[in-house]
């Protein structure tokens, strides 16, 4: 049935084993006087640990909804149980609901696993945009794989709340942006408010490294007289730093102490399989020639983003196991962006490819559920039939994978983080929007309450603090 | 506008939206690429499209007027000339006139974009392909975009696939305060674009006018009187212009347009956001009273939705506007159209702060929304029928139009569409569309990739060879 999740479940979840087995451990490097017997020099892998932590919630029980459980299975007039944080059951309404639970009836209405977005800048392009915000691209060298968003993240934009709100978004990637080669390692980040982004960040969720394919490197530094001004210039710079990467592990690896060097050991996270790539990447060709460089050093690439030519290579990305994260219409403003077609998402999801719907746009974020409406209507019109329950993988459990936290969110299944939205129709309508949203169970945002509407501290005392937005 | 801006210093989304972006752009070669496809269009759209102008009727229609009244089920609309003669239940069709039964779908006036660049872009970031803006011209209010509409662009068809027929279209900026003159034009697949020229004339206030007049909201005023002072002292003593020589505020045609803009002849379309600089746009007309404002953005128009309604001055809005963007924009809410609907304000809905020249469609979706909003405690929104009207009446009132398009009442332009379902849902998409009477082709160039890779891999020719 779900087609389009198979190509890329093994590679998902290889990789999901490969970062948490990485996370929060430390590396080891012997020294370079093996003669000494010296301890092994050791870098701290998570200098800036997770301090998240869920809000408690009571057991609730929601009854009467129609469920998509994120793994493409529907429920109609269904129960969903949680408590302690976790999904406990999803079932139909002869699912037992134990004393004690809150009950919701949610008649008319449907529950499905919140949001997530692979592809955000919230944080480092927050509103409003002003310069003294503009934290999102480290321009000032081609390859910058030692930058990390995470601390370019401002807990308090706005932005993170109307995702909620809006959007049901309950997790999400924070990449640096793609005017480097290299921009730097990414954050994934549950989507709750904090002080600090230590507070938001998801606990074990493995680092990323985000590269750009194309047009802006290629323009960013042609325009400052700077290699690179051409693709084969993003390429041979893109070469030249894998081979020093890959002399930097090999060094690692064998033991011989190495200085440490913050750009090669995000490099060579990559290459060992503990960091995941996420590669923005417009054109088919491109990303041909991109796999081929993946061969090359001996790294794999999690997924394309904004591929708006996934399309073209459906075929070869299905075999591939990598996955596309995509706009449902963005086109035309600029030219490799130029052959957007509206069924690019059905199309990789008929191909077998896996399939992921992404915003990199701060309004955008608010409607996933709208993106992926359109683009499986599309879809349909081309005789590619997709149910609702197959399109909301594309927005959940997909992304989860993509992100090597699938074994912990992404679907509705006993066990796993009960971060769960609430719509107050069918979320593939326009008429639609979030009533009630869960993070680990706790109550984040609720329509009908005005207290559990996130203000940030910038909207505190401004024109239209805790408005419905 | 803003957002635009922002993405290009940020490269945020890596969109590079650069309007001005000139470099690496080899327009002759993707000139010559697009003749030949340009050349495959051709025939194919000879093929699809039936005579032009001919005189139909739409029968067993769920009909949708467009003025905010509600749908009428079996509803007929007959076009005879290009121009609607007659729509509504119990309609008598014409004896010898073509039928064409809906079969009881959605069939609605086109939808038109209340403020956009359609035709005036193709690709953002090719500078030799977009006319949004001419940061390096000597002239501003005399810019006339009419020529600058490219007809047989791509985004033209896409926007028509997606249901619009017609479009307020607005200069992006020039090197001074005033933008220049917008168009009304229609979306249809021939030559001849212009509805009305010079419909318009575009001012931004605010933070980027503030760019344009100096660096401050007092030099923005002060510009934009001394000009129009200029332009009046011009009308009533055309020599004096040539008496300020070098130190004329303005050049002849700019002053021509802005005369103008001083009789209410020209309506004036204001980009304002920030709640008090609303109410000093307003007090313009103290000085100039003729001035027909149209506010476009009003993002805190929801703050001063009663002097807003007292003014009669309508406003476009871009309605999922939510995030404090700029500090101009603190007030921002979805809620705000709504708000300012209930008291009074005649609001057209558009796709700007966006994609302006690409994804009109996005209308019906934002007007959806505004319905969806209606379902939430605490917000506001519109009815269905108040929605369709914003995207539709609403904005051809604003252009001071609504005789003769944004409707299907009679003397209405004959731009008719039919949909796959209820319109302001997603993904709903026309299935036979007429501009002015005429039968539109709905194919367009994303539509033959699509085709050419429904497989992607290679048959035994290349890909190229699948047409």
């Amino acid at each position: 049935m779900i087609r389009g999740v198979k190509g890329s479940l093994l590679a998902a979840v290889s990789l999901a084993l490969v970062g948490c087995a990485a996370t929060g451990k430390e590396t080891a490097s012997a020294s370079d006087k093996p003669a000494t017997a010296e301890k092994p020099v050791k870098f701290n892998k998570d200098p800036y640990p997770s301090t998240y932590r869920p809000y408690g919630g009571r057991p609730t029980a929601v009854r009467g909804v129609t469920i998509f459980d994120g793994e493409g299975g529907r429920i109609d007039n269904g129960v969903v149980l949680f408590a302690g944080g976790k999904v406990e059951a999803v079932g139909g309404a002869d699912t037992a609901i134990p004393t004690g639970y809150d009950v919701i009836d949610g008649t008319g209405k449907f529950v499905t696993p919140g949001v997530i977005d692979i592809h955000s800048h919230l944080g480092d392009y927050p509103s409003p945009s002003v310069d003294a915000h503009s934290d999102g691209n480290e321009a000032t060298s081609p390859t910058t794989p030692e930058v990390w968003s995470e601390h370019s993240v401002w807990p308090q934009d706005p932005g993170f709340s109307r995702a909620l709100a809006n959007g049901g978004v309950t997790s999400l990637q924070i990449l640096p942006g793609s005017a480097n080669l290299m921009g730097g390692r990414s954050i994934t980040l549950k989507n709750v408010p904090s002080r600090t982004v230590q507070g938001m960040k998801f606990p074990g969720a493995p680092y990323g490294l985000k590269m750009a394919c194309g047009e802006n490197p290629k323009r960013v530094y042609g325009g400052k007289g700077r290699m690179p001004s051409t693709r084969m210039g993003n390429f041979a710079v893109n070469r030249a730093t894998w081979q020093k990467a890959a002399a930097y592990k090999k060094k690692m690896d064998d033991g011989k102490a190495v200085d440490r060097d913050l750009a090669m050991e995000t490099l060579a996270g990559v290459l060992s399989g503990e960091i995941l790539l996420h590669n923005h990447c417009y054109r088919a060709d491109e990303m041909a020639l991109v796999i081929d460089m993946s061969k090359e050093f001996g790294y794999k690439v999690s997924t394309f983003h904004h591929a708006v030519e996934s399309y073209k290579i459906a075929d070869i990305l299905a075999k591939e196991g990598i996955c596309s994260a995509m706009w449902a219409d963005w086109w035309g403003f600029k030219m490799e962006a130029y052959d957007s077609v509206n069924e690019n998402i059905p199309m990789v999801y008929k191909a077998g490819a896996c399939t992921i719907v992404h915003s990199d746009d701060a309004n955008q974020i608010q409607r996933l559920n709208q993106e992926a409406a359109k683009a499986r209507a599309a879809g349909r019109r081309m005789g590619i039939d997709v149910s609702d329950e197959v399109a909301w993988t594309w927005l959940s459990l997909n992304p989860a994978k993509a992100l090597g936290i699938g074994d912990r969110t992404g679907s509705l299944k006993p066990g796993k983080m009960a971060d769960v939205v609430l719509w107050n129709g069918n979320p593939f309508s326009a008429y639609t929007r979030p009533e009630k949203v869960w993070i680990d169970g706790a109550l984040m945002f609720d329509a009908n309450d005005p207290k559990r509407r996130p203000v940030s501290d910038f909207e505190l005392g401004q024109p239209g603090e805790g408005d419905v937005k | 506008m803003k957002n635009l801006l922002n993405a290009i210093s940020h490269l945020r989304s890596s969109r590079a939206k650069s309007r001005d972006a000139k470099a690496g752009a080899d327009v002759s070669r993707l000139r010559s690429t697009r003749t030949g496809l340009g050349g495959a269009l051709v025939a194919a759209l000879a093929l699809a499209v039936p005579a032009a102008g001919q005189d139909i009727a739409i029968t067993n229609a769920k009909l949708v007027i467009g003025d905010g009244s509600a749908p009428i089920d079996g509803g007929t609309v007959v076009v005879r000339g290009g121009k609607v003669v007659a729509a509504g239940a119990g309609v008598a069709v014409p004896a010898g006139i073509e039928r064409v039964d809906a079969g009881g779908r959605w069939v609605t006036p086109g939808i038109v974009a209340a403020f956009s660049r359609v035709g005036l872009v193709e690709v953002d970031a090719v500078g030799g392909t977009n006319d949004r803006n001419a940061p390096r011209t000597r002239f501003s209010a005399g810019l006339d975009i009419a020529p600058a509409l490219n007809p047989m662009g791509s985004p033209v068809a896409v926007n028509r696939a997606a249901g619009v027929t017609r479009a307020i279209v607005a200069p992006g900026g020039s090197s001074n305060l005033f933008a220049g003159q917008g168009a009304v034009v229609d979306l249809a697949d021939d030559m001849d674009m212009v509805t009305k020229p010079r419909a318009l004339q575009f001012v931004a206030f605010g933070e980027d006018g503030s760019a344009k007049a100096g660096g401050s909201r007092a030099a923005t005023f002060l510009l934009f009187r001394e000009q129009l002072l200029a332009a009046r002292s011009y009308a009533r003593n055309p020599a004096s212009l040539a008496e300020w020589g070098n130190d004329a505020m303005i050049q002849r045609a700019d002053a021509d347009a802005l005369v103008q803009v001083i009789n209410g002849v020209t309506p004036l379309f204001v980009r304002v956001d920030r709640a008090a600089d609303i109410i000093n746009v307003l007090k313009l007309r103290q000085e100039f009273p003729a001035l027909k404002l149209v506010l476009v953005g009003v993002t805190e128009g929801w703050m001063v939705a009663r002097e807003l309604a007292a003014a009669k001055v309508p406003v476009l809005v871009s309605p999922l506007t939510d995030l404090p963007s700029s500090f101009e924009q603190l007030g921002a809410t979805q809620s705000n159209a709504g708000r300012l609907k209930a008291a009074g304000v005649d609001v057209s809905v558009g796709v700007f702060d966006d994609d302006d020249a690409h994804k009109m469609g996005y209308a019906t979706q934002y007007a959806g929304n505004l319905v969806g909003l209606t379902r939430v405690p605490g917000a506001s929104g519109m009815t269905w029928d108040q929605a369709f009207a914003s995207i539709s009446s609403a904005p051809a009132r604003a252009v001071g139009m609504e005789g003769s398009i944004g409707s299907l009442r009679p003397g209405r332009v004959g731009d008719v569409v039919v949909w796959d379902n209820d319109p302001l849902e997603l993904g709903s998409r026309p299935t036979a569309i007429w501009i002015d009477g005429k039968a539109q082709s709905l194919t367009t160039r994303q539509d033959r990739l699509r085709d050419r890779y429904a497989t992607p891999s290679e048959g035994a020719l290349p890909k190229a060879y699948d047409r």
